[in-house]
């Protein structure tokens, strides 16, 4: 009875243990947002590709922006993941020295050709430029919305709207919707009265909105005729209508352009590994490569002479989407994610 | 014991007493009875009582700024916490904003400043970049030029409070309080103090959900324990196979049923009954209603399984001495079910605080309970003092309920079947 109390012991212990590959080089963790962006896209035009070239195995997984996730893997020194693909959250997980800073001659690239300021670049490697938009179905709105003010107009365009649960980028459409000008809005933004300004702009159509948290919600609430309009990334609008073949325009007065990076947690296992996908995520033809399968701009600008010229217009980086667009500042979200995040909180919990 | 002495063949001496062998004997017995429930006794401390003390641990430590700035938590021991400090301090604090600097630990440090001071994160982190080019006093001038917010006594406040590993801001932000400007405890301003109504909330849809499972549920149960076995195991398993499905299947069928052009809005308006869909979901109709039907069987089954152990007869014998059929029922058959019903409403209760995921889902931004908080900070704010302080308020509300829910009913009294 005690050999196999010691025998049942000792298989439970084991079990627990953290599973360990076979291999421990040659190969690589990459985590990245999920959904088609991640199969079909990532895959068709980075990881395919890159393993074809170099024979190292990719191993893909997923998140959803849990910044604490990585923090918690580098305070316990259990970083199972070699390269994160990370959005916004760069401006926490650079400034809290949880990613590695980038050797660029280690690289092999010129970091003069990417967009993305030099804090951002310190920690990572641009790879395209997706953006927030605001998304409707055509069927219900005939005339759709043509600048972000009509988004917050009730009057002309009743009916529910679908927001992300988060700061980021409604507290800059609400300014630009109360007539700031997109150059002076992350100005106006630092300053507690810019801050009350748009909360209270924001506070004009709370009743209405519905908050959504995952990529692929705005589709589907829009999709359902929950709501008439929405904001959503494009890049998950599009793969709807590809897809799902559903009827949604998008509107890309002030859409909020925003680069995503490959960045390295900080104590990877693979860091040689790590150091050639990024050399090779960066480089101009896989970037231009990913355009075929969405409308994500590529960050390097060298890549846009390898786009496809029928595809060009259509890119989140297109002249034309350019025009009216605002670029997210990563510094000051770095700064004051924090502090409008206990407020947006706060906020959004009372009636 | 005289019989034990003759056996021992010679030995006089050797007079083991009866009582003494007993006690023997039963020691050993015992021992081996708590050998044998050892191994569950360590998993729940390892995996139970232990995570649940390192919660209430966190919610009261703190020792961020004690680790990441001794100097100035050194320095200002000194202090006695009116107006500024002396030179001295400031001293320390540059040379631990230095320090922070080339560590990466400034964004560390001032995002526990900005637990007290909000907006304090961007002049910490700008500050201890300036102060790394600083190399010889004065200090205090130049700091106060690099950052006004140096001049600040509410700052310097704060990183004298900060010199103690243990602190009870967290559980004072729990329950909407704040340290002040003088470091005295005050409320804080009503468009941030949300945690008082999130805990009514949190035990007013606990209980509104249990009183709604025990009315649907107490008929439910009669009618399985009453009918026959076999139409009773048929309903049984309709009652327990949703029980089976999955949670989110089952929340995210609701969303399907209850949205604008979901089911029960077509089927209302195809009716004519409404005109304009109605609003079942993302509010708190939508959980409510989730939330019971995942609850459902949970308080049922308890009910249905003190039932089953009731004869007929008394019902019975009460009725041919004169009780009407309300009366039987009232005064000897329901006293009977109250150790199932007890049992079934402290589960759905207990449970019903701790949900998360179902508010989440159907629910809208005002019904959101004190597990979405929590969860809110341990993954996203990344703050596990406020997480903990949260959860360790959470916990010992429960505790006192179950004591008065004990003194009320009685635990001894629980059945559950």
């Amino acid at each position: 009875m005690v050999t196999g109390a010691l025998a049942a012991a000792g298989f439970a212990a084991g079990a627990l243990l953290p599973p360990r590959a076979a291999f421990a080089s040659e190969q690589l963790t990459i985590i990245s947002w999920g959904g088609s962006y991640q199969d079909v896209q990532l895959r068709k035009s980075f990881f395919e590709p890159f393993t074809k070239a170099t024979g190292i195995k990719i191993t893909e997984d997923q998140w959803n922006g849990e910044v604490s996730k990585v923090r918690a893997m580098v305070q316990t020194n259990t970083v199972n993941w070699d390269v994160l693909d990370v959005g916004v959250g760069i401006g926490e997980l650079c400034s809290h020295g949880l990613v590695e800073t980038l050797n660029w001659n280690r690289l092999g690239l010129d970091r003069t050709k990417f967009l993305g300021d030099d804090k951002t670049l310190d920690c990572g490697v641009p790879h395209h430029a997706s953006s927030t938009v605001i998304a409707y179905d055509r069927t219900k709105l005939k005339n759709g919305p043509k600048t972000i003010a009509d988004f917050f107009d009730l009057q002309k365009f009743p009916g529910k709207r679908a927001m992300q649960k988060g700061p980021t980028s409604n507290l800059e459409w609400a300014l630009v919707a109360d007539g700031v000008l997109i150059k002076d809005v992350y100005k106006v933004l630092a300053t507690p009265a810019g801050v009350d300004r748009a909360f209270k702009k924001l506070d004009t159509i709370k009743k209405d909105v519905i908050w959504w948290t995952a990529g692929t919600q705005p589709a589907q609430l829009l999709g359902n005729g929950q709501v008439v309009m929405s904001t959503a990334w494009s890049g998950s609008i599009n793969n709807a209508v590809k897809e799902s073949g559903l009827p949604l325009e998008i509107m890309w007065d002030a859409q909020m352009l925003s680069l995503d990076f490959w960045v390295i947690p900080k104590g990877a296992r693979h860091l040689d590994e790590a150091y050639k996908f990024l050399a090779f995520g960066g480089s101009p033809k896989p970037q231009a490569d990913m355009t075929r399968y969405g409308n994500n701009g590529p960050a390097n600008k060298d890549a846009m002479a390898l786009v496809d010229p029928t595809i060009g217009p259509n890119l989140t980086t297109s002249p034309a989407h350019m025009a009216n667009s605002l670029e997210f500042d990563y510094s000051f979200w770095g700064d004051k994610r924090d502090e409008l995040n206990q407020r947006f909180t706060a906020w959004v919990v009372q009636q | 014991m005289v019989t034990m002495a003759v056996q021992v063949a010679g030995n006089a001496e050797v007079h083991i007493p009866l009582r003494i062998n007993l006690q023997r004997v039963e020691a050993r017995r015992k021992l081996r009875a708590f050998a044998l429930a050892v191994p569950l006794l360590l998993f729940i401390l390892i995996t139970f009582i232990f995570p649940i003390a390192r919660m209430m641990f966190d919610a009261v430590h703190d020792n961020t700024l004690l680790k990441l700035m001794p100097q100035t938590a050194a320095a200002l021991s000194a202090w006695d916490g009116k107006d500024l400090p002396s030179e001295g301090a400031y001293a320390a604090l540059a040379a631990d904003l230095k320090h922070a600097w080339a560590q990466k630990t400034a964004g560390t440090i001032g995002k526990r400043i900005n637990f007290e001071l909000p907006g304090a994160a961007s002049q910490v982190a700008s500050s201890a970049r300036e102060a790394n080019a600083l190399s010889t006093g004065p200090y205090k001038a130049a700091l106060i030029e690099i950052n006004p917010i140096w001049a600040q006594p509410e700052v310097w406040a704060v990183l004298k409070r900060g010199g103690s590993s243990y602190t009870p801001s967290y559980l004072l932000r729990s329950v909407d309080y704040q340290y002040g400007p003088d470091s005295q405890i005050v409320a804080l301003p009503t468009d941030s103090a949300i945690f008082r109504d999130v805990f009514l909330r949190t035990f007013g849809i606990s209980i509104g959900v249990t009183a709604i499972t025990l009315l649907l549920g107490f008929p439910l149960a009669y009618l399985l324990a009453t009918l026959p076995s076999r139409v009773s195991n048929l309903l049984m398993t309709l009652v327990v196979l949703p029980f089976w499905t999955s949670l989110l299947v089952r929340t995210t069928a609701w969303v399907v049923l209850l949205q604008s052009n979901g089911v029960v809005n077509d089927v209302l308006m195809t009716l004519h009954i409404i005109s304009q869909p109605a609003e079942l979901i993302f509010n708190r109709v939508g959980t409510i209603v989730a939330m019971t039907h995942i609850q459902l069987p949970l308080t049922l089954l308890p009910i249905y399984s003190v039932m089953k152990t009731i004869s007929p007869n008394y019902v019975r014998a009460a009725r041919s001495l004169g009780a009407g059929p309300f009366y039987g029922f009232w005064k000897v058959y329901f006293p009977q079910t109250i150790p199932g019903i007890a049992a079934g409403c402290l589960l759905t209760f207990i449970l019903c605080l701790g949900y998360y995921l179902t508010p989440a889902l159907v629910g809208g931004p005002s019904d959101q309970m004190i597990a979405y908080f929590i969860a809110r900070y341990t993954n996203e704010e990344l703050n596990w003092g406020m997480a903990s302080a949260l959860g360790a308020i959470l916990l010992t509300a429960t505790l006192l309920l179950y004591y008065v829910y004990n003194k009320l009913v009685g635990v001894d009294q629980l059945k559950m079947g």
